[in-house]
């Protein structure tokens, strides 16, 4: 191949650093673009292109790509499992060919996300590193998802009492940069405790019994802060600690059938495809553990998610604990959101006042 | 013993296959009634307000056999073999139906294709729950068998005869449960016909032939219903004036697997119609007689 490799992919969270470490340490000749952040036209170019009814993060991809190709990208790389997810790369690469774009996709889903079938893939880019340092870089990028998953996890439950407003945030931001030049499993180290420390010096003005909140539901929604109007900072802002065990991590490494289905407490029996049954078992976790409520989150039309609905409906009736279903899709209003979570965060307030008022 | 059938969904399929079998073992059937208006309106209510059309009007179905039988047949279908699936919407139906009647005793397999005798095991155990001794299911389940693909061929048979048509064949490419329903797919078909339209069912096209003619149109597509519908288009071809891709609002794999379907099928009209809770019938009409006018001009421009 004579001409430059310029690889990209689209952007879920801010995992997009992982990716970039990634790519940097297994195709080091190829120049890496990450597509410009999602923003409002990246969603209107995508949902242009895009069938009606489709989950929407088909359309924030392939807003991501439609960027990135504008910017010079020419290999771009897609996944899929899961229910809808699985199919996602055959349509995408259909539609940037009728826009009339120039590109290699790689699609590594379903199949083809068998190791060999990665490696494969990997050497018809032209990738010379050995196997054992490919390992390497596949450790050293689970590592960093693990110490960004432990990091946000402490951050959304704190967050919401800061003294100074932003301070974890530029931690975090300190954490991304760090993770995103990492090159070996000592800098990891070295980024996870600066960061550690800088969180554990940070000043928080936190109530004794404050005002919990568990978010469970489909994950791209979950992980990508645009697509979900950036629900835990608003909550966060309530003074509410968040909960949200779902991330990466927990996608690549935290499944395991048989004990979530049981962990469903009989309310599912069957598998009901990608993470309806973790939806149903983080909340009854979090039922018993007294949580103030549950917000539900997906893509509109999710259906592993409205597979669990009725479920975690009668969940809600059982335990006592309010869920809020928010649907997103690239009409949803913003303004419509904020006002459901102020008027959920008021109605679980006043739940706790008086049930808390009623036990003294 | 009562056994209901929902007359919705995969009953389209195996609808032979469950008759037969509980009626072997001595066993009442009874079905609900064509989806009507109340049906509807009662599954709308009982759903979860974006699920899809199919499952709102499956919902109305089991409420009306609610009182009507002792259990209600609710499988689930998860894969035929290996490499393919059903939508996952079949997944979760069983615990869909138990959480939202939970006064309701549920009967039903687990299809599970990738495992060996899913199908023959699931028809014991549902013989073992109602009571029946083994060789008795086990016989039960053969004659069911048997009579399904016998229905399977003559529909093939019968369809076979339509391809000959003179009038303008149209192949009517939709799960089977949207396109045979008396409320969704019923009224579209008539208007077809009223027009002189002859509808050819993808779903009658031989399966497994449809299923190993998809991978021309789509190498990656994994849902079993979808392969089958659009298998139908490759294998069809020669016989056929236009396509109409029929869905429900808002299938899942129709909206990814038809837009895949309208950008690679070129040489042969196609259209798209997505039927919704809120469907009006002169809208309908508009768009089938637009469809209808286009195929008699080709073939009036084509044919001498």
């Amino acid at each position: 191949m004579n001409h430059k490799l310029v690889i990209s992919y689209p952007h879920m969270g801010d995992y997009s650093i992982i990716f970039t470490q990634l790519f940097r340490h297994v195709l080091p000749e190829a120049q890496l673009l990450p597509p410009p952040l999602i923003t409002q036209h990246t969603i209107e170019l995508g949902s242009r292109h895009s069938p009606d009814f489709v989950c929407s993060p088909f359309k924030y991809n392939l807003g991501n790509y439609i960027e990135a190709l504008e910017h010079g990208a020419n290999v771009l790389f897609q996944t899929g499992m899961g229910c809808r997810y699985g199919y996602y790369g055959e349509l995408q690469e259909q539609i940037l060919r009728d826009l009339g774009h120039d590109f290699q996709f790689i699609c590594l889903s379903r199949e083809r996300a068998k190791p060999t079938a990665i490696c494969d893939s990997l050497r018809l880019l032209g990738c010379t590193q050995s196997p054992p340092k490919l390992l390497y870089a596949l450790f050293l990028a689970c590592e960093s998802c693990r110490i960004l998953d432990r990091f946000d996890r402490f951050m959304r439950e704190n967050v919401g009492f800061e003294v100074l407003v932003g301070s974890f945030e530029s931690v975090r931001g300190e954490l991304l940069r760090q993770l995103a030049v990492a090159d070996s499993l000592q800098d990891l180290r070295a980024a996870r405790n600066t960061c550690q420390q800088a969180s554990a010096a940070l000043k928080l003005n936190k109530p004794e019994h404050p005002l919990r909140v568990g978010i469970v539901g489909e994950l791209y929604t979950l992980m990508e802060p645009f697509s979900n109007f950036f629900v835990e900072k608003q909550l966060a802002k309530d003074g509410i600690s968040v909960s949200r065990l779902m991330g990466i991590w927990f996608l690549l490494f935290g499944q395991h059938r048989t004990r979530d289905l049981r962990d469903c407490g009989g309310y599912l029996h069957y598998l009901v495809g990608a993470n309806g049954v973790h939806s149903i078992s983080h909340s009854l976790n979090y039922a018993k553990q007294e949580y103030d409520g549950i917000i539900h989150m997906k893509s509109f039309g999710c259906i592993p998610e409205l597979n669990a609905t009725p479920a975690l409906q009668a969940l809600s009736r059982d335990y006592n604990i309010p869920i809020l279903d928010l649907s997103f899709d690239t009409q949803t209003s913003e303004t419509g959101v904020q006002t459901r979570l102020e008027a959920f965060a008021d109605m679980i307030r006043l739940k706790k006042e008086y049930n808390d008022a009623a036990v003294s | 013993m009562t056994i209901g059938l929902p007359r919705a969904l995969l009953y389209y399929r195996y609808e032979r296959l469950w008759k037969t079998f509980f009626r072997e073992l001595g066993c009442d059937v009874v079905t609900s009634p064509e989806t009507n208006q109340a049906i509807l309106a009662q599954g709308v209510a009982l759903s979860v307000g974006e699920c899809c059309l199919p499952v709102k009007v499956y919902l109305g179905h089991v409420a009306y056999l609610a009182n009507h039988c002792d259990h209600i047949l609710v499988p689930r279908f998860e894969t035929l073999g290996k490499g393919e699936e059903f939508c996952v919407r079949f997944w979760g139906l069983p615990d869909i139906v138990r959480s939202t009647f939970p006064a309701v005793s549920l009967l039903g397999y687990n299809l599970q294709g990738h495992k060996p005798n899913s199908q023959a095991l699931g028809f014991l155990h549902m013989g073992a729950q109602l009571g029946k001794s083994i060789p008795k299911t086990l016989q039960a389940y053969r004659r069911a068998l048997l009579a399904q693909q016998q229905q399977d061929q003559q529909a093939e048979a019968r369809q076979q005869a339509l391809l000959s048509s003179s009038d303008p064949r149209i192949l009517m490419v939709s799960q089977p449960y949207i396109i045979r329903d008396g409320l969704m797919g019923a009224p579209l078909v008539h208007m077809l016909r009223q027009q002189g339209g002859v509808p050819i069912y993808a779903d009658s096209c031989g399966r497994s032939a449809c299923r190993d003619g998809a991978k021309s149109l789509s190498t990656d597509l994994y849902w079993t219903l979808n392969k089958e519908m659009i298998g139908a288009i490759p294998l069809t071809r020669p016989h056929i004036d236009g396509i109409m891709l029929v869905s429900a609002f808002p299938c899942g794999t129709d909206s990814l697997v038809n837009e895949l379907v309208l950008r690679r099928v070129r040489d042969l009209p196609v259209v798209q119609i997505v039927l919704d809770e809120q469907q009006g019938e002169a809208g309908l009409q508009t768009r089938v007689e637009c469809f209808m006018d286009i195929l008699h001009e080709r073939k009036r421009a084509y044919e001498p």
